[in-house]
């Protein structure tokens, strides 16, 4: 007769079971967070739709071409100035802004660009036109958007903090944790006003 | 000298008790950050580009995700990187208004203006491709889209 003190149930195989599954889930497992540039398209214009007269020096002209080169404002260009050509060109800052709600928004106080006659009056003037050819890779493409964009952050980013002495993102983070308040609303908002993020995607070249 | 013989004995063996507890405390994780894959891709897994501005993607449920790349299946589809996929099946950019209002009708109508499309497209797909779906996407009033990218940058 067995004669013993405890009897136990024999747990040593649990950590193998509890192995296994993890490892199964190990291997299941996708971390990836979706994330990406996000882009607000433009609505269907209407049939009947005149699109309004831009002058030519408030136009910030990019072109790609097919085998996936710049070409800005009419001259080549690496990829990596582009971002400086275009905080140049929207921070420029030359004349009056639009009217905006009837309001005339004046000239650009907050602009530190060269003033130069040539470019673009005021940042919510500046449009920024994108045209890429049918072929173009898409790689490239998202590329020069991202670089516009990342243009358009750092002058945000440099404005939010000479007024408000905090980065941009962080007052969007914060504006995201507390949505009902209000100060930090019209914060955010003034910012966004101030920089209008305005690219526009011309129509592609084929061929 | 009682001490010494016992001693003898020799080491007692590591308690493994709380090793299951261990394993289960990471199984556990793993299982709740797990998210299984709802589609199965037909196209290969497209090798999105760098961006640095990325934003995440918030409410998965709010998300409805189109491919674009290589069609695993080169004999039917051939090797370009132009190939589209929605839901399960390669399609053209002149199925993309029904596969918008099938997401649409899977939400609540207040939702619907939040709803964001993620354009999950490889590298070296080309922008024609891109623009075909942007304009149907314009046609059914989907005007929020999201060009995936993995953060980083490589220049």
């Amino acid at each position: 007769m067995a004669r013993r003190e405890n009897p136990e149930i024999n747990a040593g195989s649990m950590a193998d079971i509890a192995f296994l599954l993890l490892i199964f889930f190990l291997v299941t497992t996708t971390m990836n967070v979706d994330s990406g540039v996000s882009k607000k398209l433009s609505e269907k214009p209407p049939e009947d739709y005149v699109p309004p007269i831009i002058k030519e020096k408030n136009i910030f002209e990019v072109n790609i071409n097919r085998d996936n080169d710049l070409l800005v404002e009419g001259d080549r260009m690496d990829i990596r100035d582009l971002r400086e050509a275009a905080i140049a060109f929207i921070d420029n800052g030359a004349g009056d802004g639009k009217i905006d709600e009837g309001e005339p928004t004046g000239p650009c106080n907050y602009c530190q660009g060269e003033k130069s006659l040539s470019s673009s009056d005021h940042p919510n003037k500046a449009i920024i036109s994108v045209q890429s050819d049918r072929g173009t890779e898409y790689g490239t493409y998202l590329k020069v958007q991202n670089e516009l964009i990342r243009a358009y952050s750092v002058l945000r980013n440099r404005l939010s903090k000479e007024r408000y002495g905090i980065p941009f993102p962080e007052l969007e983070e914060s504006y995201k944790d507390d949505r009902n308040n209000l100060t930090l609303k019209k914060k955010v908002e003034d910012i966004k006003r101030s920089y209008p993020e305005i690219i526009s995607d011309a129509e592609p070249t084929s061929n | 000298m009682a001490k010494f013989g016992k001693k003898k004995k020799g080491m007692p063996a590591v308690n493994t008790a709380a090793l299951p507890d261990i394993v289960f405390m990471l199984l556990f994780f793993f299982m709740v950050t797990t998210t299984m894959r709802e589609t199965d891709l037909k196209l290969e897994n497209p090798r999105l580009p760098n961006a640095t501005e990325v934003k995440k993607l918030e409410h998965k449920s709010l998300v409805s995700t189109i491919y674009i790349g290589k069609s695993k299946d080169a004999a039917r589809h051939g090797t370009g990187f132009n190939r589209i996929q929605l839901n399960d099946k390669i399609a053209t950019a002149e199925d993309v208004p029904a596969f918008i209002i099938n997401e649409r009708s899977k939400v609540s109508e207040a939702e619907v203006p939040f709803m964001t499309t993620s354009i999950k497209a490889d590298k070296e797909s080309n922008v024609g491709t891109i623009i075909d779906i942007r304009l149907k996407l314009r046609d059914v009033n989907a005007l929020k889209i999201s060009y995936s990218a993995s953060k980083g940058s490589d220049n």
